[in-house]
C-alpha cells in the first residue's frame, strides 16, 4: 500500500498555489465567460450594495418628510436594482456553468492522455486507486472551485473594499470601525492555512487509499472468497475508513475553529456602528436613515466576510487537488517516440537481435539482465528457457518498449527499436502475455484492440489459430458476446487463446510470445501449435516456454540464466549436452516412471 | 458473459418491482413514473435508516442550529429597538436601552459563533459517521455478494459506489444539511417575526412563498434527471479508468490509446452535459427565488412607507422589516443548495442503494449444520448435480453423480473449457448449483456455515491474485494471526523460501500492485505457500503450477505428495506429471465424466480411453 510518491509531500504553501496557477491554460479559452461572470457577481453585488442606499433615501426622504412624491421612482428604482441583481445571478450561473465543467473533462482527458503514455514502471508502482481518486474526486473539486470559489474569492474581496468605501462615504468612522473588524481575518486565515491544507492533502491521499482497498477487494473476490478472508479485508477498509473519519472530523474542527472566529467580527463591526451612529444621531451630526444605510451595508457586507472562512477552505482543498494532479501530470513518460524517427527498411521482416543487453528494474541495483546477446532471424523461431524468476518475462518486455533497456540494444532489422516511432514498432511487434489481459468488452473488441484496420475475417482467422474459433462461436453472441471483467467468465484456456489471437491477428512481422500455452491442454496445445506453425513461418517469433511441448515449436532454442544467454540450440542437441538445460527441461523423473513401471 | 449492449437481457419478465430489483435500473436513463418513485423510495428508506441509529447526534445539531437561529435572529430586532427608542432616549440622555441593546447585539453576535462552532462539530460528527457506516455496510455487503454478481457488475462500478457516490452523500451531510437547517429554521422565524412585527406586511410576503414553491418542484425534477445521468456517466468514467489502467500492458502494446481515449472522451462529454445541465436548472431556480424576493421588498417599501407617513406603522418596523426581508431570501438560496445536494445524493443512493438490494445467490445458512469431526480430509460428494452460470445459460455440467472418499486425491484432467474449473469451484462454493448438491462430510454445502466452509476447504484459484503488501502479508492470507516462523515453514515446504530471502526485503517486500515486483512463477508459489499455510481438510488446485519450471513444479510436487497424503484433494492440471501424483484420475469432457479410475487403470486401458491418448500425446512431447 506504500507509495513512495506520495508520502514525501509536504503541502506547502507557494507549491500549492502555482498547482493552481498552472490550471490557467484550461481557463484561458473561456476567459471571456469566466470574466463575464465574474462581472455579473460584481454587478449583482452592487445592485445588492445601492438597494440600502435607496431604502435610505426612502426612510430619510418620503418617510421623514412625509413628502410621498419621490416615493414611486424610488420604490421602483428598488424593484429594478431588485431584478436586476436576480437576472445577474441566472447570468453568472450560467456563464460558469460551461467553463468549468468543460475544464474538468479537459484535466480529465489530458490526464487519461498522459496516463496511457506512462511507461508500466509508472503503473506497476502506482495503485490506481490512487490514480483514479485523481482523475475524479480531484477534478470535481477542481470543478466546483472554478464554478464557485474561484470567482467569489475576486468578487467577495472586492465587494469587501467596495463596501468599505460605501462605509466610509456615509461616515468615515462608520468605515473605519468595519476595516478595523474586517483586518484580524488576514491573520486568522493566515494562522489557519497551514492547518488545513496538511488535512486537506491527508484526506485526499486517504479517500485513494480507500478506492484502492475496494478495487483489490473486488479484483481479488475470488482468493477473498476461497479463503473466507472477505471479513479480513472488510476490517482492513473498516480501519481504513475510520482513519478517514479521523481526518475529516478535524478538518471539521480547523474550520470550525475559522469560522466561528469570522462571524464574530462583522457583528462586532455592526455593533459598534450602532453605537457610534446613536450617539451621532444624538448629537445631530447623523441621520437615522444614514445609520440604517450602513448598518444594512454592513448586513450586506457578511455573506462576503463569512464566505472567507468557506472560501479559503475550498480553495485549499482545490490547490491540494490540483497538485496531486499535477503529480501524475509531472511523471515523466520515459518511453517516448525519437525525435528523428527511422524507418524500418522495406525488405526485411523482423530480424530481431539483442545486443549485449543489459537491465535493472528503476530503483534496483541488482541488473536482472546481465549481457544478453541473441539473434532471431527473419522468420525463424527461438525459445526462451529458465528458471523461474530468472528474467525471461523481462526480456520480452523489451521489444515492445514497455520497458526500455539500461545497457545494451534491442534492433529490429537492424534498427534500435528506440529509433523507432512507437506505434511502428508496436505494429511491428505483437505479444502475448504470460497472464492473458482482457477487457470487459466484446470477443471482437479485445481480439482487434487497438488495431483500426483490423476486419472480420482478420478476427476470425486469427481465433483459428488461436484454436478458439469454435468456443467464440459457441458463446451467446458469438463475437459480441461481452466477457466479464478480466474475461472472468470464460475458462482460463479460454482466456489464453483470446489473448493469442490478439497477438497474431495484426500480421505483426515479429511475435513474442510469453508462456502462450501454459494453460491448454496437451490436446488444444497440438492444435494451436499446428496451426501456429502456418503463421510462424513466415514470422520471427520469440516464445518463452517451460514445457518440453512448447520448446518444439522452436527452430532454436535460448536459455537465459544468470541474466545471460547461457547456451543456444536445438532442443535435443542441448538435452544432450548442456547439463542446465537437461534439470531444466527434461522430465524423465519419478513420476513418469512411476506408471510406466 | 452477457450481452453485447448494456442492457441485461430479460429472459423472463418478472413483476415491474422484480424488474427494477438491484442494480437492474442503474444503465436506464428513462423511468417510467412508477418505477422512479420506487426507486426514489429505495434511496430515502436508505437515508433514512442511516440517520435513525443516531437520531439523537441529530437532534443535538438540530438543537444547536435551532438555538443559533434564535440567537441571531435577536439582532435586527435589537436594531429596531434601538432606532425606536434607544436612539430617542439617548438623545434625552438616558442610554440604558441604547447599552442593553447594543450589549445585547455583541453577545448576539459571540454566541451565534460559539453555536456555530458546536454545531460544526456535532453535525460533522453526524456526517462522518453516516458515511462511516454506509461505507462499511456497501464493502461489507459487496463481499458478501456472489461471484456471478462481480462477473457481470465490474470493479469500477463498486469503486464508483465506494467513492465518488458516497462523495456526494459527504456533499450533502457537509453543506446541504446546514443549509436546509439553517433555511428552514430561518425561513420560519423570519415569517413568524415579520407576521408579528405586522401581520399586513408580513402576510403579503408570505403570498411570494407560493411561485417559490413551484419553481422549487420544477427544480427538483429537472435537476433530479440530470444527476441521475451524472451518477451514471461518472461510473462509466471510472470503469473505463480502472480497466485501463489495470490493462495497461495491452493497451500499449497493442496501441488501444486513441480508440481508448475516444471512448473516454464520450463518456466525459455525457458527465460534463449533465453536470452543466444541473447547474443551469440551479440557474433558473436561484434567479427565481432572488426576483421574488427583491420584488417584496420593493413593495414592502412602498406600502410601508406610505402606512409610516400617514402613522399606521413605526419606523423602527419598517426598517426591521426591511433588513428581515434581505435575510428572508439569503436561506432561500442556501435551500436551493440544499436541494442540489440532495437531488444528487438520491440520485446516488439510488445506486447504491440497488448494490444493496442485490441478493448473494450463495448464502450463508441461517441456522448452520456442523460439520462432523474429521481428523483430516473430509469426502465430497455431488448428488445429482446440474450446473449452469445462469438460469438460461447453457448447461456447462449435465447432472452428475460423484463421491470422492476422505483422503482421496482426485485428478480432473480435460480439454480446455470443458468444466474442469467448474466443478472445483462448486467444492469451494463459488456457486450453487441450481439442482442436485454438493456435500462436504455428508453435510450440503448450503448448510454449512462460510466460516467454517473456509477452514475445510481451500481452494488455489486459476487466476492467482496478490494484494499490494509484503510478502509475508500475503502469505498470512492463508491463515491470519500465523505467525513469521509458521508463514516461512509454508513458505520453505512449497520451495518459495530461497527467492523470498532473496528479495531486497526478504518476506517483507512489497510486491507492489498485483505482486507486480514477482515473477509469474514466483507468484504462483506465493498462492501456494498461502493455501498450504491454511492447512484445510479439502484442498482444490487449479492449475496452481502451470507457469512454474520444471525443477520448481517437481520440487513443488514432492511437498504435495506428502502434504495429501490424509487429504482430501481434487488437482486440476494439463501437465500430466502433476496428474500422476493422483490416487484417482477423473476425465471430464464436454461437463461429463468420462473416464474415472486411477492413472495406472487408464494409462493400461485397453480400448485406448481418452486419458491413455493424452498420456501418449505427453510422453511424445518429452521425447
Ligand atoms: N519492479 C521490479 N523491481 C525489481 N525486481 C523485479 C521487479 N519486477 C520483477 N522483478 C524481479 O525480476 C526477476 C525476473 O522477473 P521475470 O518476470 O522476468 O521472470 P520470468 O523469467 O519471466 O519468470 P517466470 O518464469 O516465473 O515468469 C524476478 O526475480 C523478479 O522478482
Ligand atoms: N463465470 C462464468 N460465466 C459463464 N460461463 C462461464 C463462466 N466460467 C466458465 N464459463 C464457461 O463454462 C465452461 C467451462 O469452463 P471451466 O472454467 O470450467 O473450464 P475448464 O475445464 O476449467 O477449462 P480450462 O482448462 O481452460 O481452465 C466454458 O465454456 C466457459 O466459457
Ligand atoms: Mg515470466
Ligand atoms: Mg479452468
Amino acid at each position: 500500500m506504500k507509495n513512495d510518491t506520495i508520502d514525501s509531500h509536504q503541502p506547502a504553501r507557494n507549491t500549492n498555489l502555482d498547482a493552481l496557477r498552472r490550471l490557467s491554460p484550461y481557463l484561458k479559452p473561456v476567459r471571456g465567460r469566466m470574466i463575464g461572470s465574474a462581472v455579473a457577481v460584481l454587478a449583482s453585488m452592487m445592485c445588492g450594495l445601492l438597494i440600502p442606499l435607496v431604502i435610505q433615501r426612502i426612510l430619510d426622504g418620503p418617510v421623514a418628510t412625509g413628502d410621498t412624491s419621490a416615493l414611486g421612482w424610488m420604490v421602483a428604482a428598488v424593484g429594478v436594482l431588485g431584478a436586476a441583481e436576480a437576472l445577474l445571478f441566472f447570468t453568472r450561473r450560467r456563464l460558469i456553468s460551461g467553463p468549468s465543467t468543460r475544464a474538468e473533462a479537459e484535466l480529465r482527458k489530458d490526464l487519461y492522455h498522459h496516463l496511457q503514455r506512462l511507461p508500466i514502471a509508472f503503473h506497476d508502482r502506482w495503485q490506481s486507486g490512487q490514480l483514479l481518486s485523481r482523475a475524479v474526486s480531484d477534478l470535481s473539486t477542481l470543478r466546483r472551485f472554478i464554478a464557485f470559489a474561484l470567482i467569489f474569492l475576486v468578487v467577495n474581496s472586492l465587494t469587501l473594499v467596495i463596501g468599505l468605501g460605501v462605509l466610509f462615504l456615509l461616515d468615515p468612522m462608520l468605515g473605519l470601525i468595519s476595516t478595523l473588524c474586517a483586518a484580524p481575518l488576514i491573520l486568522i486565515s493566515t494562522l489557519y492555512e497551514s492547518r488545513y491544507a496538511v488535512l486537506a492533502r491527508r484526506s485526499q491521499d486517504q479517500n485513494g487509499d480507500l478506492a484502492t482497498t475496494v478495487e483489490e477487494s473486488v479484483l481479488g473476490i475470488r482468493v477473498l472468497k476461497a479463503f473466507g478472508r472477505g471479513p479480513h479485508l472488510a476490517a482492513r477498509f473498516a480501519e481504513q475508513a475510520r482513519e478517514l473519519r479521523r481526518t475529516e472530523l478535524r478538518k471539521v474542527h480547523v474550520v470550525g475553529l475559522l469560522w466561528g472566529a469570522i462571524i464574530v467580527l462583522p457583528e462586532i463591526a455592526i455593533g459598534g456602528q450602532l453605537l457610534y451612529g446613536t450617539f451621532g444621531i444624538a448629537n445631530g451630526t447623523m441621520t437615522v436613515g444614514t445609520l440604517v444605510a450602513a448598518v444594512a451595508v454592513a448586513t450586506y457586507l457578511r455573506w462576503p466576510t463569512d464566505s472567507i472562512g468557506w472560501l479559503l477552505a475550498e480553495t485549499n482543498q482545490a490547490a491540494t487537488a490540483a497538485m496531486r494532479y499535477w503529480e501524475v501530470r509531472d511523471a515523466e513518460i520515459t518511453i517516448t517516440d525519437p525525435p528523428v524517427p527511422r524507418r524500418l527498411p522495406a525488405t526485411a521482416r523482423g530480424h530481431l537481435r539483442f545486443e549485449n543487453v543489459r537491465f535493472a528494474h528503476p530503483g534496483s541495483d541488482t541488473e536482472i539482465l546481465r549481457g544478453v546477446t541473441l539473434d532471431v532471424r527473419p522468420g525463424e523461431t527461438v525459445a526462451l528457457v529458465g528458471a523461474t524468476g530468472s528474467g525471461k518475462t523481462t526480456l520480452t518486455a523489451l521489444v515492445p518498449r514497455l520497458v526500455d533497456v539500461t545497457g545494451g540494444r534491442v534492433t529490429v532489422d537492424g534498427v534500435d527499436v528506440r529509433d523507432l516511432e512507437l506505434g511502428q514498432l508496436r505494429r511491428v511487434v505483437a505479444t502475448a502475455f504470460e497472464e492473458p489481459v482482457l477487457f470487459s468488452a466484446s470477443v471482437r473488441e479485445n481480439v482487434a484492440l487497438g488495431g483500426t484496420e483490423v476486419d472480420e475475417d482478420d478476427v476470425r482467422q486469427a481465433l483459428r489459430v488461436a484454436a478458439a474459433e469454435d468456443f467464440v462461436d459457441a458463446l451467446p453472441w458469438g463475437l459480441d458476446t461481452r466477457i466479464g471483467e478480466q474475461g472472468l467468465s470464460l475458462s482460463g484456456g479460454q482466456r489464453q487463446r483470446l489473448a493469442l489471437a490478439r497477438a497474431v491477428v495484426g500480421r505483426p512481422s515479429v511475435l513474442v510470445l510469453d508462456d502462450p500455452l501454459s494453460a491448454l491442454d496437451v490436446h488444444t496445445e497440438a492444435e494451436v501449435e499446428h496451426a501456429l506453425r502456418s503463421v510462424l513461418r513466415d514470422v520471427t517469433a520469440l516464445v518463452v516456454a517451460h514445457r518440453p511441448s512448447t520448446v518444439q515449436l522452436a527452430d532454436r532454442v535460448a536459455m537465459l540464466s544468470g541474466g545471460r544467454i547461457t547456451a543456444v540450440g536445438t532442443h535435443s542437441d542441448l538435452l544432450a549436452g548442456n547439463a542446465e538445460y537437461r534439470a531444466l527441461l527434461s522430465t524423465d523423473d519419478d513420476a513418469r516412471s512411476e506408471v510406466v513401471a | 458473459m452477457s450481452a453485447p449492449t448494456n442492457q441485461a437481457d430479460q429472459v423472463t419478465t418478472p413483476g415491474p418491482d422484480e424488474q427494477w430489483r438491484g442494480v437492474a435500473a442503474e444503465d436506464v436513463t428513462e423511468l417510467d413514473a412508477v418505477v422512479g418513485a420506487r426507486l426514489q423510495k429505495r434511496s430515502r428508506v436508505l437515508l433514512a435508516s442511516l440517520v435513525r441509529p443516531r437520531l439523537w447526534t441529530a437532534l443535538l445539531a438540530l438543537a444547536l442550529v435551532v438555538t443559533e437561529n434564535l440567537v441571531v435572529l435577536a439582532g435586527p430586532l435589537m436594531i429596531a429597538i434601538t432606532i425606536d427608542t434607544g436612539i430617542p432616549n439617548a438623545i434625552d440622555g438616558d442610554t440604558a436601552v441604547l447599552a442593553w441593546c447594543v450589549g445585547g447585539y455583541l453577545a448576539a453576535g459571540l454566541g451565534g459563533a460559539a453555536l456555530r462552532f458546536a454545531f460544526l462539530k456535532v453535525s460533522g460528527r453526524f456526517g462522518q459517521d453516516v458515511l462511516l457506516d454506509l461505507r462499511q455496510r456497501v464493502f461489507g455487503h459487496a463481499q458478501r455478494l456472489s461471484l456471478s454478481f462481480h462477473e457481470d457488475y465490474t470493479s469500477g462500478k463498486v469503486i464508483s459506489r465506494l467513492t465518488s457516490d458516497i462523495d456526494s452523500l459527504h456533499d450533502l451531510l457537509e453543506d446541504g444539511l446546514d443549509g436546509l437547517l439553517t433555511a428552514v429554521l430561518s425561513v420560519f422565524g423570519i415569517a413568524v417575526m415579520l407576521l408579528v412585527l405586522d401581520l399586513p406586511l408580513g402576510l403579503l410576503v408570505l403570498t411570494g412563498l407560493i411561485p417559490v414553491v413551484l419553481v422549487t418542484r420544477w427544480f427538483y425534477l429537472r435537476s433530479r434527471y440530470a444527476y441521475r445521468n451524472t451518477r451514471g456517466a461518472i461510473a462509466k468514467i471510472i470503469v473505463q479508468f480502472v480497466e485501463t489502467m489495470n490493462g495497461m500492458r495491452a493497451v500499449q502494446a497493442f496501441r488501444r490509446e486513441s480508440r481508448n481515449e475516444s471512448i473516454l472522451a464520450g463518456f466525459n462529454d455525457e458527465f460534463r452535459g449533465a453536470n452543466k445541465r444541473a447547474l443551469d436548472v440551479m440557474a433558473t431556480f436561484t434567479m427565481t427565488v432572488r426576483l421574488v424576493g427583491n420584488l417584496s421588498l420593493a413593495l414592502v417599501l412602498a406600502i410601508g412607507a406610505v402606512r409610516v407617513v400617514q402613522g399606521g406603522l413605526e419606523l423602527g418596523v419598517l426598517t426591521a422589516f426591511t433588513l428581515y426581508l434581505r435575510r428572508f431570501y439569503d436561506p432561500l438560496d442556501e435551500l436551493a443548495m440544499f436541494a442540489n445536494s440532495y437531488t444528487s445524493a438520491i440520485a446516488a443512493l439510488e445506486k447504491i442503494s440497488g448494490v444493496l438490494e442485490e441478493r448473494p445467490t450463495v448464502v450463508d445458512p441461517a441456522s448452520p449444520v456442523a460439520l462432523p469431526p474429521a481428523k483430516t480430509g473430509r469426502a465430497v460428494t455431488f448428488d445429482g448435480v446440474e450446473f449452469r452460470y445462469s438460469t438460461g445459460g447453457p448447461v456447462v455440467l449435465p447432472r452428475f453423480d460423484l463421491a470422492v472418499p476422505a483422503g482421496q486425491t482426485v485428478a480432473l484432467v480435460g480439454a480446455t473449457g470443458a468444466g474442469k474449473s467448474t466443478i472445483a469451484k462448486l467444492v469451494a462454493r463459488f456457486y450453487d448449483p441450481p439442482s442436485g448438491r454438493v456435500a462436504l462430510s455428508g453435510v450440503d454445502l448450503r448448510s454449512v456455515a462460510d466460516a467454517e466452509l473456509r477452514r475445510a476447504v481451500v481452494m488455489v484459484t486459476q487466476e492467482n491474485f496478490l494484494f499490494a503488501g509484503s510478502v509475508a502479508d500475503n502469505i498470512a492470507l492463508g491463515r491470519p494471526g500465523a505467525s513469521r516462523a509458521e508463514i516461512e515453514a509454508a513458505a520453505e515446504a512449497v520451495g518459495a523460501d530461497e527467492f523470498i530471502r532473496a528479495l531486497p526485503g526478504g518476506y517483507d517486500t512489497d510486491v507492489r500492485k498485483r505482486g507486480g515486483r514477482l515473477s509469474a512463477g514466483q507468484r504462483q508459489l506465493v498462492a501456494f505457500a498461502r493455501a498450504f499455510l491454511a492447512d484445510p481438510a479439502v484442498l482444490v488446485l487449479d492449475e496452481a503450477t502451470s507457469s512454474l519450471d520444471v525443477p520448481t513444479e517437481r520440487a513443488v510436487q514432492r511437498a504435495l505428495e506428502s502434504v495429501l497424503a490424509d487429504r482430501t484433494a481434487l488437482i486440476i492440471a494439463h501437465r500430466l506429471s502433476t496428474v500422476l501424483i493422483a490416487d484417482r484420475v477423473l476425465v471430464v469432457e464436454g461437463g461429463r465424466i468420462v473416464e474415472d479410475g486411477s492413472p495406472a487403470e487408464l494409462v493400461e486401458h485397453p480400448a485406448g480411453g481418452r486419458f491413455a491418448a493424452l498420456h501418449r500425446t505427453w510422453l511424445e512431447s518429452l521425447a
